[in-house]
């Protein structure tokens, strides 16, 4: 076996160092009827590199990858160019094959990398401070419902229903085992957000309103005016966000009063890979709530002889220190993606990043103006960055999302796949267009959609 | 201090002396190939660029309505050349399983084959939308159902959940499978119990799901307390979370016996699988009463730890918990196709789930990495993968424990990691002086203070991808720093001499935390 260095001889000299007769006498504090006999029956043995590759390509083979078809996925999740080297690097051993850095005088590289990724993320959405990230930006998402109310000592989350559902579904999972109370709100196929309906539901025992910016339709929300009345409240304002380049572009939450910011960092470096890993983006914008953020921390020091180091910090917080009055259970989070997204975004830097979020929003309105031009098709928003949501007058979305397919045309994300029993939504139809799409791609969507819809 | 091991081996290279390196000081603080690397904060500027893009017009039209962004961001940039620069030789600062054993502990750092990386890569697994319709990913969803075979064959679990991120979120899920079968009964249990050697991930994960939670003492051999147990079970009990083999390295002898007794109590039994590499293909925790126990796939399976995740921890479950599972999850149709059990169509026939624990299907980058590497191994070679990396272990447990305190040894065999104490250094060193020496050796130190229930513990885990030489290497580097200890050499409480960094200042970081660049202090 290809991966496993021991010899014969090599096993036999080390028993004779133990003093076990067998392997067998190793494992003696087995219970006899618990130990098998010999390999798992049923089950194939041991594979070449070539077999098993050959059968992995097999399976690959049975999917359409986003970049061989026109291609307008989003809600969530979404597909930029990855400069080559943002792979070549994350591909060195001693960033791949490292551990958690618990000895920091040999793990400055990562730690490194991770004090300049969270002063990246900070900046990005206008905080003080960024944690070293979480799993995603949904576990993110209930990790800041979580934060407000120990900041807040209150329990009832507002939510936006423009935000992504499946993030509601995971902090409504959540919430129903800690008690707090979460005050949902249904998704409406309107041009313009609800702050409104979250301003007039904000009250005393509010802990925190969360609002997603860009929303799961591509709107833009007005965070200002909902801190404010947040803030009268002594609420707080999560502001979650799932394309990151959309802040290349748009003011970012910290700049508009969110007090914690969280998102997925999916967009810049680590692709799409059918949902995971991803990156959970973590900051606040008043870095007197640094005590109670969940994760890992990266800080500045010196070390005995006065040079600059990092180290991980505040780890009182943590579960290995705090056990069961720890911040969070989070131990392992998405190093490796931070170092992609950090890597990334060193690549295009301010410069770079506002001419890919320009890029993507010129090619987003002129996917948006060639749509509007069928008839029975209807662009809804008022505002998008780089995605939009159509209303399709009189169809299911979700049929028009199949028909497509079968044309090899991956059209988007129907509303009626994220809210299947919602049926005033079903006409919706969420597209997200990028740099990676082409006038060709769009014109191939046009058509075809026409094409369905006549 | 060059005293070859009892194998024979002996390190070729000088011991050179403590706290020099013999020449003058640099002018750039660099020695050689150890280069010192500025932050890209002092060498990048806003307007460097490492990638192409057209410049924007400012006539195109703008739908972004009042939020156009006007203040700058502040991001600095660097071209390619430059990013590949720093990023490595920042690299070179780090330790990492390819440059050397890496014997933390409860860790299980193995060789990450390449093989793995190549396939993760492939476009048809890495280019595909979660959202995709299932017509177009049917080879995606063949991946997570053939690995989610796997495991549950490999456990002797019924069912299993792939979404869970990483261990602890497994956990997590563990606990709330737990919380909602005993609400379905109507059953209000409010307590966990968890042994004191446990990983703090365990008190932490079921305080999170909203348990108290209450130790379990560990009896002088190292493992839980049986009677202690038993006697504390009761109607308040909800569930034990139990690491087996746990974290001394030790099998629970008693662990069927003591999930009859939980099952028994009407609680259930939560295994935390951290430590799955030691029996995989040897021993199903199905065999021995488990409710649920979460795999990382970080661990046994060879994905790798990145410096700090991605992770994965998928949760077998028992028959018991199988229908409180969270969605999403894949199914295999009559006609051989696959199928994703959502929200959606989850009322018909899995009305009894939790609920969701993330916004996609879990870590796919890391089941086709998984996948690859079980098929690698087949069931011999795993079964193989858990004989050497025990016999790893108690090598190195027979090696050392004649310097070093193995508080454990004399009970019988160890399992995967051989655990040592601090009981006989000299001098007021401590475990920590002890791993710092090890860096200078060129190795990673063992895990240390962990499990809490040995003073000053230090936790071998060399895993199976060592070979006899590497082990002669690492243990005879052990072996003269723990002699050192022993004989209270002072200059080990300066180490690391050689490492990039000298120690570094952990208190002064948490006084004073300064947590972004160029960021005001705070207080």
């Amino acid at each position: 076996m290809r991966y496993l260095p021991l010899t014969h001889t090599d096993r036999r000299a080390m028993l004779d160092v133990i003093g076990a007769p067998d392997v067998d006498a190793l494992f003696v504090d087995v219970p006899q009827e618990a130990r098998l006999a010999g390999p798992i029956e049923g089950l194939p043995h041991h594979a070449s590199e070539l077999a098993v590759e050959r059968h992995m390509r097999s399976l690959a083979a049975r999917n359409t990858a986003a970049g061989d078809v026109p291609f307008f996925l989003g809600a969530g999740a979404y597909r930029h160019h990855i400069p080559a080297s943002v792979d070549h690097i994350i591909q060195r051993g001693e960033f791949l094959t490292a551990y958690t850095p618990y000895q920091p005088e040999i793990a400055q590289g990562t730690l490194q990398m991770l004090f300049e990724f969270q002063t990246q993320v900070a900046r990005l959405y206008g905080c003080a401070v960024a944690n070293a990230s979480m799993y995603d930006g949904s576990t993110a998402c209930w990790e800041a419902v979580s934060m407000a109310a120990r900041v807040t000592k209150k329990r009832r989350a507002v939510l936006s229903g423009g935000l992504h559902p499946h993030y509601v579904k995971v902090v409504e999972t959540m919430a129903k085992f800690t008690g707090d109370e979460i005050a949902g709100n249904a998704l409406k196929l309107e041009p313009g957000c609800d702050e409104n309906v979250l301003i007039a539901q904000i009250d005393a025992d509010t802990s925190c309103v969360v609002v997603q910016y860009p929303d799961i339709l591509g709107r833009l929300p007005d965070l200002a005016r909902i801190a404010e009345a947040a803030k009268a409240h002594k609420a707080l304002l999560i502001a979650v966000n799932t394309e990151p380049v959309a802040l290349g572009a748009c003011v970012s939450p910290g700049e508009m009063g969110a007090d914690i910011v969280v998102g997925e960092g999916q967009a810049l470096g680590v692709g799409l890979q059918f949902g995971g890993p991803y990156l959970g983006l973590f900051a606040v914008r008043d870095p007197k709530h640094v005590r109670q953020m969940p994760g890992r921390l990266c800080g500045e020091t010196v070390d005995a002889e006065g040079r600059r180091g990092f180290v991980l910090t505040l780890s009182t917080r943590e579960q290995h220190i705090r056990r069961e009055k720890a911040t969070s259970n989070i131990c392992t989070n998405s190093g490796l993606c931070a170092l992609a997204f950090s890597v990334h975004m060193t690549l295009l830097g301010e410069q770079g990043l506002r001419m890919l979020a320009a890029e993507n929003h010129r090619l987003a309105c002129r996917a948006a103006a060639r749509l509007a031009a069928l008839p029975g098709v209807r662009v809804l928003n008022d505002s998008f960055f780089n995605e939009f949501t159509v209303v399709l007058d009189g169809y299911d979305a979700r049929e028009v999302v199949r028909a497509l397919a079968e044309q090899q045309v991956l059209a988007g994300v129907s509303l009626g796949r994220l809210y299947p029993d919602q049926q005033t939504l079903a006409e919706g139809l969420i597209i997200a267009v990028t740099e990676t799409t082409t006038e060709d791609d769009i014109e191939a969507l046009a058509s075809s959609l026409a094409g369905v819809l006549a | 201090m060059n005293a070859p091991n009892k194998s024979g081996w002996k390190p070729v290279a000088p011991v050179s002396d403590a706290g020099a390196f013999g020449g003058p000081p640099t002018s750039t603080g660099n020695r050689a190939l150890m280069l010192e690397e500025p932050l890209i904060f002092d060498i990048g500027t806003a307007g460097t660029t490492g990638v192409d893009l057209p410049q924007a017009d400012p006539a195109e039209p703008n739908r972004l309505g009042a939020f156009a962004r006007k203040a700058p961001i502040n991001l600095p940039g660097l071209s390619e050349p430059e990013t590949v620069r720093h990023y490595t030789r920042l690299s070179r600062q780090n330790y990492a399983i390819d440059l050397g054993l890496f014997p933390l502990g409860s860790c299980t750092m193995k060789h990450n084959p390449r093989l793995n990386e190549k396939v993760a890569r492939m476009p048809g697994f890495a280019d595909l939308h979660p959202l995709a319709p299932a017509t177009t990913t049917q080879g995606a969803l063949a991946v997570i159902y053939e690995l989610a075979e796997w495991l549950k064959t490999l456990t002797g679990m019924p069912a299993v959940a792939m979404s869970p991120k990483a261990g602890a979120h497994g956990e997590l899920c563990g606990v709330l499978a737990i919380r909602a079968a005993l609400t379905a009964r109507g059953d209000a249990r409010r307590v966990i119990l968890c042994p004191e050697s446990a990983h703090g991930t365990n008190p932490a994960t079921a305080a999170f799901a909203g348990y108290e939670v209450e130790d379990i003492p560990a009896n002088a051999d190292g493992r839980v307390d049986f009677e202690a147990l038993k006697a504390r079970l009761g109607p308040d009990v909800a569930a034990v979370m139990i690491t087996n083999p746990n974290t001394c390295g030790l099998f629970e002898r008693d662990f069927k016996r003591i999930a009859d007794a939980v099952h028994e109590a009407g609680a259930l039994v939560y295994c935390d699988g951290a430590n799955f590499n030691a029996i995989v293909g040897r021993v199903r925790p199905g065999d021995l009463g488990v409710d649920a126990m979460h795999i990382n796939l970080h661990k046994t399976f060879s994905t790798p730890h990145g410096g700090g995740g991605p992770g994965s921890g998928p949760v077998v479950f028992s028959e018991a918990l199988a229908p409180f599972a969270p969605l999403p999850f894949v199914e295999k149709l009559a006609d051989g196709t696959f199928h994703l059990v959502e929200e959606e169509t989850a009322g018909e026939h899995h009305a009894q789930s939790f609920g969701r624990m993330t916004a996609f299907h879990g870590q796919m980058g890391m089941f086709t990495r998984a996948l690859t590497y079980i098929l690698s191994h087949g069931a011999d070679g795993l079964r193989q993968v858990a004989e050497d990396a025990v016999l790893n272990a108690n090598y190195v447990l027979r090696s050392l424990e004649d310097v070093l305190d193995a508080p454990f040894a004399d009970a019988g065999p160890c399992m995967h990691e051989a655990l040592f104490s601090d009981s006989g250094f000299g001098g007021g060193l401590s475990t920590l002086d002890l791993a710092k020496g090890l860096i200078d050796e060129g190795f990673h130190p063992m895990t240390v203070y962990f499990p809490l229930v040995v003073h000053g513990a230090m936790l071998v885990e060399p895993t199976e991808t060592e070979s006899k030489a590497s082990l002669d290497q690492f243990i005879a580097a052990l072996r003269s720093v723990a002699e050192r200890a022993r004989a209270g050499d002072e200059s080990l409480k300066q180490a690391p001499y050689y490492a990039p960094r000298r120690r570094l200042d952990e208190t002064a970081a948490a006084r004073k935390p300064v947590l972004a660049w160029n960021d005001p202090n705070l207080t």
